[in-house]
């Protein structure tokens, strides 16, 4: 199947820092692609190459295997990280200036229905709350029925209920077979909204599968959290990575049955103790010995 | 096309009318100039100097009461009673009065310092010649006298016009692109021609209709006479409102900070408001200040508006002034769309 979009060996430096160092990547049609990292890994520089807001040292980005043109702007619906809208318009007004500027035309009534912007279309949109600025700004970037739309960390700053309440919105759109290039440093946002995760630290692509692939190939083992009274005693009786925050060590191992032998005959209280699968930040951890928080 | 530009130009103007204090401010601020300065200028008595008095008037010896007397009956001089000397020298020297006499005593202080002084003692000087045999015989200009507020009112309009052309389109753009707005704009099929052809459209709208509002309510209110056509003044409101708007389209093609455009738009503002003639005549300022006066647009606009208004001028009559402004207009324009860009720099 041909690319919808093909990213080859992007590089942009600023002054005294390389934001991006040779990333590439292509996206098949209707899949959501996920750029994990956390905050200066180069995720949003990336994604402004791609949109034509920043010009790259070097490397290409291709639309449907073509330089990006007129077309590209008429296709692809974007929405920034940080976005300020036009004072004193009501959210309908909004949508309906922006979908005015396309000549593709989403319906207005699916981008209000998907959206949930129902409730709050005469309101100014200086009076809406961010989880609904969030809403507001998707819906800004479906108007013109896109194929591929780019969202750059759209749930950062949102509470856990908007944040899951976009998650829904964002499944609604990719169930449509659109095409979804998404960036976060949420895991958690990465693991149920993308089919493909891109792991960008320091500018580079570290990897890049589906998050069952990431996790089978990176995540074995697992996580097991203890709170101790003798955190440094049980460091000492055991030989896994352990990361240590007040009395909870965190512990990173591949043979768990042993690991919890150790920590039994350590003199550990196990009843404090939780065993958790690995996720995507653990793969993120041991690709690149730093959490995605840090 | 169109559509694009319709769309900026409609959110634009819902923007302005929705914003009340600022719709207000646009519309009551020449109403408040223009009431001000009508207050101050049509009072029949207002004093042009202040002269203060010292001691008993009556008590003055008959040498010098003529020359006193004929002094004290003239008209547009307050006379104040000082308490005592003392005050009295202290206000002249302070400039709250422009002469001290004392007539008891036949003596009179002045403020060196001081051109109203200077003017106050040659009048009361001529006080003691009014009676001389030979003399110039004084005469009457024919026809009808503009009153000021009638010569004001023109510029007034034009500062007006100014103050909206130039902050209400370069802080704009300037406050969208800090904020973001023209970099989302700038990922649509939006030209920035057409961004910039819909905020000039929407101004342009916006400054005829507040301008109009204006002048019908001044006309209302004082019965103002415009002796030319009002096309003409529709005219040449527009072109200068064009220019003015085209200029601040300069300051605002690159810059993301509004407290740089806003300097560089007072910058602007305060030199046209002083130099373009709106609140006093450049009649015998040094040369190079005229000259220097006829770069700025509000200069061609007060001028050509003055003599449509004032003298019945027609549009050929201030053809130079047109034409300068129509220059003005398309390099301004030309300038700004050149070094226009979305978004601030990388």
């Amino acid at each position: 199947m041909t690319a919808i979009l093909e990213v080859k060996d992007l590089k942009k430096t600023f002054p005294g820092v390389t934001a991006v160092n040779g990333v590439s990547f292509s996206i098949e049609p209707g899949i959501c692609f996920g750029l994990l990292g956390p905050n200066g890994a180069g995720k949003t520089t990336s994604i402004e190459i791609i949109e034509g807001i920043l010009k790259p040292d070097s490397g290409t980005v291709l639309y449907r295997n073509e330089k990006r043109g007129r077309r590209f702007k008429e296709e692809v619906g974007i929405q920034f990280q940080n976005t300020e809208l036009p004072q004193y318009l009501t959210v309908f007004e909004t949508v309906k200036a922006f979908r005015t500027l396309y000549s593709r035309k989403a319906d207005l009534d699916w981008i209000i229905e998907v959206c949930s912007l129902n409730e709050i279309l005469d309101r100014d949109n200086r009076k809406i709350s961010g989880g609904q600025k969030q809403r507001l700004l998707l819906a800004i970037a479906l108007t013109n029925d896109p194929e591929l739309i780019i969202l750059d960390e759209p749930t950062t700053g949102l509470d856990p209920q908007a944040r899951r309440h976009l998650w829904d919105i964002v499944t609604g759109i990719k169930d449509s077979g659109r095409t979804l290039i998404l960036t976060t440093h949420y895991m958690e946002e990465a693991e149920i909204l993308c089919d493909i995760v891109a792991i960008m630290d320091y500018g580079k692509i570290i990897d890049q599968d589906s998050p069952g692939n990431l996790l089978a190939r990176h995540g074995e083992g697992a996580t097991i959290i203890i709170r101790t009274e003798n955190p440094q005693q049980v460091m000492e009786a055991i030989s896994c990575r352990i990361f240590k925050i007040d009395d909870t060590l965190e512990i990173h191992t591949d043979s768990l049955n042993e690991c919890i032998k150790s920590l039994a005959q350590a003199g550990a209280d196990l009843s404090n103790m939780t065993v958790r699968t690995p996720n995507l930040e653990d793969v993120f951890l041991k690709l690149t010995g730093h959490t995605l928080r840090s | 096309m169109f559509r694009r530009i319709w769309i900026i130009f409609s959110s634009r103007n819902k923007e302005f009318y929705r914003d009340r204090s600022g719709l207000g401010w646009n519309l009551l601020f020449p109403f408040f100039i223009i009431i001000g300065f009508s207050l101050i200028f049509n009072q029949d008595d207002r004093a042009e100097y202040k002269v203060g008095i010292i001691g008993q008037e009556n008590k003055i010896r008959n040498e010098i009461a003529i020359q006193y007397n004929n002094f004290r009956k003239s008209r547009y001089i307050e006379f104040i009673q000082m308490e005592n000397m003392e005050t009295g020298i202290k206000k002249l020297g302070h400039h709250r009065i422009d002469l001290l006499i004392d007539p008891v005593q036949g003596k009179y202080w002045k403020s060196s310092s001081s051109p109203k002084s200077y003017l106050a003692e040659k009048l009361f000087q001529a006080g003691g010649t009014i009676n001389q045999n030979e003399s110039f015989i004084a005469g009457a200009i024919n026809g009808r006298e503009i009153p000021y507020v009638e010569w004001l009112f023109p510029g007034i309009l034009g500062m007006n016009i100014m103050f909206s052309a130039l902050f209400g389109v370069g802080y704009t753009v300037v406050r969208d692109r800090k904020n973001g707005i023209l970099k989302r704009l700038s990922v649509t099929p939006l030209k920035p021609f057409e961004f910039l052809t819909a905020h000039i459209l929407s101004r342009m709208f916006v400054l005829i209709i507040t301008t109009a509002a204006v002048y019908a309510g001044c006309e209302m209110i004082y019965g103002f006479e415009n002796r030319g056509s009002y096309l003409s003044l529709l005219l040449v409101f527009s072109l200068g409102g064009f220019s003015m708007i085209a200029l601040s389209l300069i300051v605002a093609s690159r810059s993301s900070s509004e407290e740089f455009a806003g300097g560089l738009l007072n910058l602007l503002s305060w030199p046209m408001m002083l130099l373009s003639e709106v609140w006093f005549s450049l009649e015998g300022a040094r040369p190079w200040v005229r000259t220097f006066a006829k770069i700025f647009p509000l200069t061609h606009l007060t001028d050509g508006a003055r003599q449509i208004m004032n003298d019945g001028a027609t549009l050929y009559d201030i053809r130079s002034n047109l034409l300068v402004l129509a220059a003005m207009s398309i390099f301004f324009l030309a300038t700004g769309s050149l070094f226009f860009r979305w978004r601030k720099p990388d």
